[in-house]
C-alpha cells in the first residue's frame, strides 16, 4: 500500500504537484491518466523516491518513507523508453537488482528464468540489448521489475514506444503478469482508453492534482466534474446547456424533461453519443431535431453531428443510418443516462 | 526496364579530383622518391627497395621510432584516464557548466607553435618562471635544455595541457548524452558509484573515447611543432620524435630518397595501428 498524504512538489518557486492525497492498495493495478505534462510522472517519481517531495507524507505499507532513500524502498521502475544496461547478457540484466542485494546464486538463477518464461525471453537471455527489438527490450526491463518482487511496481509509459499491435499485445499482458504478486502496480499513461483496457483502479490528473480516483469504471459511469466526464469518449462526449425551473430542466435549442433534487438555475449537462439515437429506446426519451453536418461510417456504427439550438451534439449508433446531410432528423435521448454539472465543473446530480 | 548507364562515374568525378589532388598526387610524388635517388638537375636514378632497407636498419631510426612509441603510450596513459576523471567531476548543469566548456576549450584554441613558445619561456631554467620556482625556490635541479628527463618531463606535460581538454570534452559529450533514466535505474538497484561507472558511463562512452584515443594517438604519434619549438629535439636526441627525424633528414639534409620511405614506412605504421585498434574497439559493437 502507498498513501501520499498532502504531499506537493515544487520546481523553482511553483507547485508542480499540489497537495495531493492518494491511497494505492496492493494487489490493485492503478492507473495515472492525465495529459502530458499533468504530473504523472512526477507524481512516480515522488513515490519513488527520485525528487524529493516539498511537504507531506509518503508511505509505504503504513511506513513513513519520507527521507527514505530510493533503494531502500523496495520499487521497480520501467520507463518509457528502453532502458537496460547495455553491456549485460538478458540475464544479467534481469539478475542486477537481485545480486547488487546480495542473494545467492541459485535463487538468482531461479527467479530470473521464472520472470524470463513469463515474458517469454528465455531463448533471448545469454543476448546484449542492442540485440534485441524494442518489445523485446521493453519485456527485459519488466522482467527485471518482475524478478525484484519489490512492493510497488512504476510503469510510466511503458508501452508508449512500441509499435501498435505489440503495444496490444503487451497491454492484455500486464495486469496478468502482476496479478497476485502482491505489489502495488502503478501506470502512466495518457490514453484514457488504455485505461479502460487495463481496468482496475484510475486516477485522473490534471494541471498537477489528482482530479478523480476510483475504480476505472465508476469514473466513467460516474464523474466527478465536467473535466472527468470529457476524458473517456470517443467521439467526445455531449456537453449542453440547461436552465432549470421548477424541476423542470429546459435545453436552450429545445426539448425539456423532469429532474429531480436541483434547485433553480443554470447547469451544464452532459451524455455520452451512444446515448444519443435516431430512434427511440424508451418512454422517457426526449427528442432532439437538429441539422445534421457531418456523418461518419466507423465499421458499422453510424455517427452524426448536429446542431441543436447553440449546442453541436453526436449521436452514434451501431448499425448503419441513413443522414441526410444538411437535412433535420430527430434523436432521442434518455435523461436517466444524464450527468449534471454546475456552472464552475462540478458534479450536481 | 533500367537501363543501363555510366552517368554514375560523372557524379564521383569531382571528389575524385579533389582527393587526387590533395592526397593521391602527393602521395605518388612521395612514392616516386622513395624508390630513386636523385642528385637536382631533376635526374633520377632507379633505386627499388634499398632506401626502406636502409631505413628500416638504421638504428637513428629504430630510435626514433622508439621514443616516438614511448611518447604516445605515455601521453595516451596520462590523457585518457585524466580525461575521464575531469570529465565525471565536471557539473552537468547550471551556470558553471560554460565556464567549464570554455576553461577546457581554451588550451586547444591555441596555435601548436605558440604552446611550443610559451611552455618553452614557461620552463627556461634561469628566466622561465616554472624554471625559475622548480630550481630557486624549490631547489629541485631541473633544466629542460641540459637533461633529458627534465626535457621528456617538459614534453609530455606540455602535450597532457595542451590535449587532455580533447578527451574531456569528447567524454563528457557522451557523458550528458546519457538519459537520467540510467541513473534512476541504478538508483533502483542499489548500484555503487563504480558500478555505475563500470556499467553505464563506460559502455555508454565507448564510441566516444574509442574516438578519443584514435584522434590522440594519430595526433601525438605525427606531433612535430610543440616539441621542436620546445627542445628542438634536443637535448642531444633525446626528445627527436619520428617527424622531427623525418624533417631533418628531407630538408636538413636534403635526403628526398630516403625521407620519402620514412615517410611512408610512418604513415604505414600510423595506419595500421589506427586499424587495428578501431576494429578491435568496434567488433561486438553496441549502440
Amino acid at each position: 500500500m502507498i498513501e501520499l498524504q498532502d504531499a506537493t512538489k515544487r520546481v523553482g518557486n511553483v507547485n508542480h504537484i499540489k497537495p495531493t492525497n492518494l491511497t494505492l492498495q496492493t494487489g490493485h493495478f492503478n492507473v495515472l491518466l492525465g495529459a502530458t505534462g499533468s504530473g504523472k510522472t512526477s507524481l512516480i517519481k515522488m513515490m519513488a523516491g527520485l525528487d524529493p517531495i516539498a511537504s507531506g507524507k509518503v508511505l509505504m505499507d503504513g511506513q513513513d518513507v519520507t527521507r527514505l532513500n530510493t533503494q531502500k524502498r523496495q520499487i521497480s521502475l520501467v520507463h518509457q523508453f528502453f532502458v537496460n544496461y547495455p553491456h549485460m547478457t538478458v540475464f544479467d540484466n534481469i539478475a542486477s537488482p537481485l545480486r547488487v542485494a546480495g542473494m545467492a546464486k541459485s535463487e538468482v538463477e531461479g527467479r530470473v528464468e521464472e520472470a524470463a518464461d513469463l515474458l517469454q525471453l528465455r531463448p533471448m537471455l545469454h543476448r546484449r540489448p542492442h540485440e534485441l527489438s524494442g518489445g523485446q527490450q521493453q519485456r527485459t526491463a519488466l522482467a527485471r521489475a518482475i524478478a525484484k518482487e519489490s512492493c510497488a511496481v512504476f510503469l510510466d509509459e511503458p508501452l508508449a514506444n512500441l509499435d501498435y499491435k505489440l503495444r496490444e499485445e503487451l497491454r492484455e499482458q500486464l495486469p496478468d503478469l502482476f496479478a497476485g504478486r502482491g505489489a502495488v502496480v502503478v501506470y502512466a499513461t495518457s490514453e484514457p482508453e488504455e485505461a479502460l483496457l487495463l481496468g482496475g483502479y484510475t486516477a485522473l490528473m490534471e494541471d498537477g492534482r489528482v482530479t478523480q480516483f476510483g475504480p476505472t469504471s465508476s469514473i466513467y459511469r460516474n464523474p466527478e466534474n465536467i473535466a472527468a466526464a470529457r476524458v473517456f469518449s470517443d467521439p467526445p462526449i455531449n456537453v449542453a446547456h440547461i436552465s432549470v425551473s421548477g424541476a423542470q430542466a429546459q435545453l436552450v435549442g429545445g426539448g425539456g424533461w423532469t429532474v429531480t433534487g436541483m434547485a433553480d438555475g443554470e447547469y451544464t449537462v452532459a451524455v455520452r453519443p451512444h446515448r444519443v439515437t435516431p430512434y427511440r429506446t424508451s418512454e422517457a426519451d426526449v427528442e432532439l431535431t437538429g441539422r445534421v453536418i457531418v456523418t461518419e461510417l466507423s465499421g458499422s456504427d453510424s455517427s452524426a453531428h448536429f446542431q441543436h439550438g447553440e449546442d453541436a451534439w453526436v449521436s452514434l449508433a451501431s448499425g448503419v443510418h441513413a443522414y441526410q446531410v444538411g437535412e433535420d432528423h430527430s434523436f432521442y435521448m434518455n435523461p436517466a443516462h444524464c450527468r449534471y454539472f454546475s456552472q464552475d465543473g462540478k458534479r450536481v446530480a | 526496364m533500367r537501363t543501363e548507364n555510366q552517368k554514375a562515374w560523372f557524379f564521383v568525378l569531382p571528389v575524385l579530383a579533389l582527393v587526387a589532388f590533395n592526397a593521391l598526387i602527393p602521395m605518388m610524388t612521395v612514392v616516386n622518391y622513395s624508390v630513386q635517388e636523385t642528385f637536382g638537375n631533376n635526374q633520377f636514378f632507379w633505386e627499388g627497395l634499398g632506401w626502406f632497407e636502409q631505413i628500416l636498419r638504421s638504428d637513428r631510426f629504430q630510435a626514433a621510432l622508439g621514443r616516438q612509441f614511448l611518447f604516445t603510450a605515455l601521453i595516451l596513459m596520462i590523457e585518457v584516464p585524466l580525461g575521464i576523471i575531469v570529465a565525471l567531476s565536471m557539473p552537468r548543469k547550471g551556470f558553471w557548466v560554460p565556464v567549464c566548456l570554455v576553461l577546457m576549450a581554451l588550451p586547444m584554441l591555441i596555435p601548436w607553435n605558440v604552446v611550443g613558445s610559451m611552455w618553452n619561456i614557461f620552463t627556461l631554467p634561469q628566466i622561465g618562471l616554472l624554471g625559475y620556482f622548480l630550481n630557486d625556490v624549490l631547489g629541485i635541479n631541473y633544466d629542460m635544455t641540459q637533461q633529458p628527463i627534465s626535457a621528456w618531463i617538459t614534453v609530455v606535460v606540455m602535450d597532457v595541457w595542451h590535449w587532455t581538454s580533447l578527451v574531456v570534452l569528447l567524454c563528457y559529450a557522451g557523458l550528458v548524452s546519457i538519459p537520467d533514466a540510467y541513473y534512476q535505474a541504478a538508483k533502483i538497484d542499489g548500484a555503487s558509484p563504480w558500478s555505475v561507472f563500470r556499467y553505464i558511463q563506460l559502455p555508454k562512452m565507448k564510441t566516444v573515447l574509442t574516438i578519443a584515443v584514435l584522434l590522440r594517438f594519430m595526433d601525438s604519434f605525427n606531433i612535430y611543432t610543440e616539441p621542436f619549438v620546445l627542445t628542438g629535439g634536443g637535448p642531444g636526441n633525446s626528445t627527436t620524435l619520428l617527424s622531427i627525424d623525418l624533417v631533418k633528414i628531407a630538408l636538413g639534409q636534403f635526403d628526398l630518397g630516403p625521407a620519402a620511405a620514412m615517410s611512408l614506412i610512418y604513415f604505414a605504421i600510423t595506419l595500421l595501428v589506427s586499424w587495428v585498434f578501431y576494429t578491435l574497439m568496434t567488433k561486438d559493437d553496441a549502440p
